[in-house]
């Protein structure tokens, strides 16, 4: 899933400034299994901004709702007029889905109520770690299903560097060494020879270095072609 | 083309491969943008080393730039070992810069990963990390055998053919995998092979055991990675808070007495330096034993001067005749 962190709530109130009325808008998928911008979450956030725009002598109303995606214009629609009606939308979304706001409703004053982290997982309740870079190329059968490139802290494809100590990585010891558990992993299925070859530089032009992604399924455009046309 | 290694002869080389033991040092540019520091520490390694490495951004510190302060030093009669890098330079910009450092008349490059930005004086920095430690020795091998870039193109003119070094940290997690890792590296094309400071000699005979065993010390001349300590505090601060160094607790507990009952500080300080540079002499002497050890990297960290006692007192002076200034025109 996409993680994601929400901001201060005196940081999106600076974010805000001029509005006097707001819509907080959450997201049912992602960022509502990470506790970041679920309808509880929106709930909260508007009521604190109500009152933290009163303690700071400043009338905010504050309301909020929730779609089932932020990323995709037709659920946004089911949110269209409340949408329009607001002075700013505070996007409980991630990135994708505070973006596809203002593309839907290219009127609308929208300010990002979170931060986007990462694509990872609940490790335990309460803890959420990063497992995928997105970066285009998967290297997972190379490395039998742990991400260096997500997951060590210089993305490197040869190796530990000198910096792995008892299994954590030197930049923080909440990180566990990715490959250190790479290298136990394959040296408990004895493939460790799996590794001897040197591994080529990797192409990141498939990630956000070859520019923004794009993906086009001709097949799927075709359909919608012929559907319309019937 | 035959694949065989086309580098050039350079003075770390020669010492290397004519089977004498050899000797480098470090120097690390300066904040700033003062040649004076360069000179000066260059003169104190003149005469006791063979070559010296040129630290590239030591620990994410912004310094003076390794290959301008190892064209500084060569001027001032040292060979240089160009350290590189992956953290900050993209495949672009290190072939550039390596292009540069050839026609600079620079012939040494030690292959490194680059510690942590997150360390260093700038740690909201982005990092780059484009290709890692082993695929940039494996790019210059392939400079130098095949005369192409990274991506396949041919150079113009003659090739930089770099005496191409790589290193390894021996104690660092997961040990078991540490000389599987110098094997790949000797397999990319590392031609020599510093290690990180070595402080247990024990589990470095092991190790060097195992290169033996992997068979990669007839393919590589590795040097034991060697740092004079400058007292207990450091000794304590390395065994705590370095990845990949094992300190024994008898190496701390030699500094402390070293200093212990002297209460004048600059006299405490003077016993500690003194016993450093008498224990590093020990380990160059213990090292030379281990059989495939070809010389010593001595790191003398912001303390060039221990250097030549240290050279010294371990019956390695004076250094073979360089092939110097002379030699590179």
């Amino acid at each position: 899933m996409i993680v994601a962190e929400q901001k201060p709530v005196a940081k999106i109130l600076e974010m805000a400034a001029g509005a006097q009325t707001a819509l907080v808008l959450g997201c049912g998928t992602c960022v509502t299994v990470c506790f970041a911008g679920g309808d509880k979450e929106a709930e909260i956030l508007a009521s604190a901004l109500r009152m933290k725009a009163r303690l700071d002598g400043r009338e905010l109303d504050a309301a909020h709702l929730t779609v089932q995606r932020q990323c995709e214009w037709e659920y946004l629609d089911t949110a269209a007029d409340r949408i329009r009606q607001a002075d700013v939308v505070v996007s409980l979304g991630c990135g994708v889905g505070a973006q596809a706001i203002v593309e839907r409703f290219p009127e609308a004053r929208m300010v990002p109520g979170l931060d986007t982290r990462f694509y990872g997982l609940p490790t335990r309740h309460g803890v959420w770690e990063e497992r995928c870079a997105g970066c285009g190329d998967c290297v997972l059968d190379y490395t039998d299903g742990i991400c260096p490139v997500a997951r060590c802290s210089k993305s490197l494809l040869n190796g530990p560097c000198g910096g792995s100590h008892d299994g954590k990585c030197e930049v923080d010891d909440a990180i566990p060494c990715a490959w250190h558990e790479i290298v136990e992993r394959l040296t408990s299925r004895g493939e460790l020879e799996r590794l001897a070859e040197v591994h080529e530089p990797k192409n990141w032009r498939a990630a956000r270095d070859g520019g923004p992604g794009r993906i086009v399924r001709e097949d799927l455009v075709r359909d919608a072609q012929d559907g319309a046309g019937t | 083309m035959a694949p065989e290694s086309r580098t050039v002869e350079t003075n770390l080389s020669r010492v290397l491969s004519s089977g004498g033991f050899a000797v480098t040092g470090e120097l690390g540019p300066p904040k700033g943008a003062d040649p004076a520091v360069v000179r000066d520490k260059a003169r104190l390694l003149r005469g006791s080393v063979d070559a010296v490495n040129i630290t590239d951004n030591q620990t994410a510190v912004v310094r003076m730039s390794s290959i301008a302060a190892a064209a500084l030093a060569r001027d001032e009669g040292l060979e240089p070992v160009v350290q590189m890098t992956t953290r900050d330079r993209n495949r672009l910009a290190i072939q550039a810069d390596l292009l540069g450092a050839w026609a600079l008349g620079l012939r040494n490059v030690l292959c490194l990963t680059g510690d942590h930005q997150t360390f260093g004086n700038h740690p909201t920095a982005k990092n780059v990390w484009d290709i890692d430690s082993i695929q940039l020795v494996k790019l210059l091998a392939e400079m130098r055998d095949q005369g192409v870039f990274a991506n396949g193109e041919a150079l113009e003119g003659d090739p930089p053919r770099f005496f191409v070094g790589a290193v390894e940290s021996p104690f660092a997690d997961p040990v078991a995998y540490r000389p599987f890792r110098v094997a790949k590296k000797v397999r990319a094309g590392a031609e020599f092979l510093q290690t990180q400071c070595i402080y247990n000699m024990e589990k470095f005979r092991e190790f060097m055991a195992r290169l033996g065993d992997l068979g990669v010390l007839d393919k590589v001349h590795v040097m034991a990675g060697l740092s004079p300590l400058k007292g207990p505090g450091m000794a304590k601060y390395m065994r705590d808070n370095v990845p990949g160094i094992d300190m024994p607790d008898e190496v701390v507990e030699r500094m402390t007495a070293a200093g212990a009952g002297i209460d004048d500080k600059a006299e405490r300080q003077k016993a500690w330096r003194a016993e450093g540079i008498r224990l590093c002499v020990e380990q160059i002497q213990q090292v030379r034993e281990i059989p495939g050890v070809a010389g010593v990297h001595v790191m003398a960290i912001e303390w060039e001067e221990a250097v030549r006692p240290i050279v010294e007192g371990a019956g390695l002076l004076p250094r073979p005749e360089p092939l110097g200034a002379a030699a590179e025109g």
